[in-house]
């Protein structure tokens, strides 16, 4: 049996995205800036997708633009603002347990003259409200905080966050909103956010397609200058299949969001309640199984090394991440699980299982039978 | 006029009557060297190689500097033994430089030449001065030192290149090298390599809690490896069950020297098949708990054949560097869990001694396990 539960390292796409990016790479291939009626119908995809993505987080479909992803989503909301606001202010907020994308962003900015406040989070993972109001101030020019965190699934603030920020003039809210998209609600007319960031390929759509949302007259440079391409904000010509089956993803995700999300909280919670029931200590890392994001959870093995595991179980065909997929690469415990205060022991046992669209009750009882055999088994040969 | 590279080798011009085998070797492994590259031709006369190759000699270059005997590399222009084609090509070699001091040497190991070495280097560094503008003459300390060379042909040259060193890869026997992924082992098959020794590489596999990636790791470095003067034969053991055993039947803080023990036993059987005579390994005194003389005394006492231990007086940072120069250093630092990794001891012992262990090992049919082990073999290169 073949059970994928590494759905936040990336999903398998939806069938119905695969037909329509086939549609398009053999029919309309013509390209979206061409005046003839090739062209003109390519737009029309283009725009069609452009509304899909809008109506899943509730924005105007002129607030949309296409990126290759989410990293190139993030790098662009950060230095597209840092860029037109250093004059203006030097000051930017974020947490410790942001991804990647967005801290080397901001370990670049810091060597270029900008000051970053990382917050601190607490063993959940979630950061202080009190803390975000005491750093911020007048000089606050961005403030960038995930929405769910991709390796414990914490849930952040996100509304609190905006209503506090929309109290200084200069300071734009950005979320990384890739891990939220289709599993929590994200609705930016409400929530007062200024950007966000999306990703395809987290959402059963393809890879190498992604989205930033740009509040109107919020202004923002761009970082890949060219023909002039989405607004001029991202210039280069559109990868249209990967939009097209991007938006068919985000249709999907909108309307099969509340059944969707119910059923990977309703498999999160079986695998959680099975381990607990049948393998002894074990510890579950970031926020209570109720509180965090409905397709991630984080279990750590102690005595069991996470990679040693992991291999364990690919045996028995079933995929999953040690911490998290964009840590595993580097030396070192995860900064995620580090800022959460897990003990090196916990940290190096750590498991996460992430939940899809595809995943059924039976393989999380498959999962569960095979890591209480895996898991014991191990224990006898590991750190006695 | 033609191009050509001259090739010195140093250590090997010493050996004496056994110049011939170490000089046929060279070329030989020259010629492995070179043996995808059209249009070479390689020549072999007293203490000197040489290559002539039409176009891509940078290409050439940087496959001689992998080649282990080899001194320097010289490119030269070959002409006839007239002093007038002499001083032509010494005028068109000099005229590259400008505002230079130079000086002409000459060497004449052929002696049916009419002139001797001091009166070419003096006549060819007067037709240059009178031919070429903005050089001057400095015996001393020259900028550039032209050599020119007569031999059954003139060969002239500026500058040269080092080459790797040591000696001609076969000529000293073979090895067995324990191979484990990580920084130091590569390290020490490339120094056994260097020294002429043939090698072939065993690998410990303990599937599936070693991945597919750190078994091509080893393959990686295997390739890199090979990229200086052999195939590599990597013997790929399936170790799961056996160091399942280990763990099971062994306590836990012997488990890890009880392990290298096993691994010189399997390694040594693989050796002796293979006509290998000696075992090689990366240790490095002292580097971790498995690394004491108490340790390493109790994992060579499982070993008959000799095992080299090249960078036994080595630091981290020194073997490092060669890492880097030897190219295996990226591969090497891939963060994949190898077998020695997977199950660690909390307190493995640091003063293990022998008795003990060969108590231990007396009450384990572990005979059985290495006779029984499966071995996968791949020919890298």
């Amino acid at each position: 049996m073949e059970v994928y539960l590494d759905n936040s390292a990336t999903t398998r796409v939806r069938s119905e995205a695969i037909e329509e990016m086939v549609r398009v790479m053999d029919i309309n291939y013509g390209n979206p800036s061409s005046i003839h009626l090739k062209g003109y119908e390519a737009e029309k995809i283009l725009n069609e997708a452009r509304h899909n993505v809008a109506e899943l987080i509730n924005c105007e479909d002129s607030e949309i633009v296409f990126t290759s992803g989410g990293t190139e989503s993030n790098n662009l909301a950060l230095r597209g603002i840092a860029e037109i606001m250093k004059k203006r202010g030097n000051h930017i907020i974020s947490s410790k347990i942001e991804h990647p994308s967005v801290l080397n962003v901001l370990k670049q900015l810091e060597e270029e003259g900008f000051v970053v406040t990382y917050l601190d989070v607490d063993e959940a993972g979630k950061i202080d409200l009190k803390e975000l109001k005491e750093a911020i101030s007048s000089k606050t020019i961005l403030i960038s905080i995930m929405s769910v965190n991709n390796e414990i699934g914490t849930i952040e603030p996100v509304e609190s966050i905006a209503v506090l920020t929309a109290q200084y003039e200069l300071a734009v809210f950005h979320v990384d909103g890739v891990q939220a998209a289709g599993k929590i609600e994200i609705n930016v007319k409400n929530d007062n956010i200024h950007l966000l960031s999306l990703s395809g390929h987290k959402i059963h759509g393809p890879k190498g397609i992604g989205a930033l949302y740009i509040k109107k007259k919020v202004r923002i440079k761009p970082i890949i200058l060219g023909g002039g391409q989405e607004r001029n904000l991202r210039s280069g010509t559109e990868n249209l299949p990967g939009i097209a089956g991007f938006g068919i993803a985000c249709k999907l995700s909108k309307e099969e969001f509340k059944g969707n999300a119910e059923r990977l909280r309703i498999l999160k919670k079986r695998l959680y309640d099975g381990i607990s029931a049948e393998i002894r200590d074990i510890h579950l890392n970031g926020p209570e199984i109720n509180d965090g994001a409905p397709q991630i959870l984080n279990v750590s093995f102690p005595g069991v090394k996470s990679e040693v595991l992991l291999h364990a179980l690919e045996e028995k065909g079933i995929y999953v991440s040690p911490g998290s997929a964009c840590s595993n690469r580097k030396n070192g415990v995860s900064h995620v699980l580090k800022s959460i205060g897990l003990k090196r022991e916990l940290a190096e046992s750590a498991i996460r299982f992430s939940f899809g669209y595809f995943n059924t009750e039976e393989e999380i009882d498959y999962t569960v039978s095979v890591l209480k055999e895996k898991v014991s088994f191990l224990r006898k040969y590991m750190r006695r | 006029m033609q191009d050509i590279l001259l090739i010195k080798y140093g250590e090997l011009a010493l050996k004496g009557d056994n110049r011939s085998f170490f000089e046929n070797r060279l070329m030989k492994n020259i010629k492995n060297a070179l043996n995808e590259i059209n249009d070479v031709k390689i020549e072999k006369t007293h203490g000197r190689i040489y290559v002539e190759c039409s176009d891509n000699t940078d290409y050439v270059i940087e496959k001689l500097k992998r080649v282990f005997g080899i001194v320097g590399i010289t490119l030269a222009k070959k002409v006839d033994l007239n002093i007038e084609d002499i001083y032509e090509a010494s005028i068109n070699i000099m005229k590259q430089y400008k505002d230079k001091s130079f000086k002409v040497e000459t060497r004449r190991p052929n002696k049916t030449f009419p002139y001797e070495s001091m009166e070419i280097s003096r006549k060819v560094g007067a037709e240059i001065l009178s031919n070429v503008d903005n050089l001057h003459v400095d015996v001393h300390n020259p900028d550039v030192l032209l050599n020119i060379e007569i031999r059954e042909m003139a060969y002239l040259y500026t500058d040269v290149i080092d080459g790797i060193g040591g000696m001609p890869v076969g000529t000293n026997g073979k090895a067995t090298v324990l191979l484990s992924g990580g920084i130091d082992s590569p390290v020490a098959a490339w120094m056994m390599m260097k020294r002429g020794a043939e090698v072939n590489a065993v690998y410990f596999h303990s599937h599936p809690y070693t991945s597919e990636r750190a078994k091509n790791k080893v393959i990686e470095l295997c390739r890199v490896l090979s990229q200086y003067g052999q195939k590599i034969d990597l013997n790929i053991v399936n170790f799961t069950e056996f160091q399942l055993a280990i763990y099971d039947k062994c306590p836990p803080k012997m488990t890890t020297i009880i392990m290298r023990r096993m691994m010189m036993r399997i390694a040594e059987n693989i050796a002796r098949k293979t006509s290998s005579m000696a075992l090689v390994t990366g240790e490095s005194l002292g580097q971790v708990a498995s690394q004491t003389i108490e340790s390493i005394y109790c994992t060579n006492a499982a070993a008959s054949m000799p095992v080299f231990r090249p960078l036994i007086g080595m630091d981290k940072s020194e073997i490092m560097g060669l890492a880097k120069k030897i190219g295996t250093y990226e591969i090497s630092i891939r963060p994949y869990e190898d077998c020695c990794t997977i199950f660690v001891p909390k307190h493995p012992v640091i003063k293990p001694v022998l008795e003990e262990i060969e108590e231990i090992e007396r009450n384990f049919n572990y005979q059985n396990y290495i006779d029984n082990i499966s071995i996968d073999v791949q020919s890298i290169k």
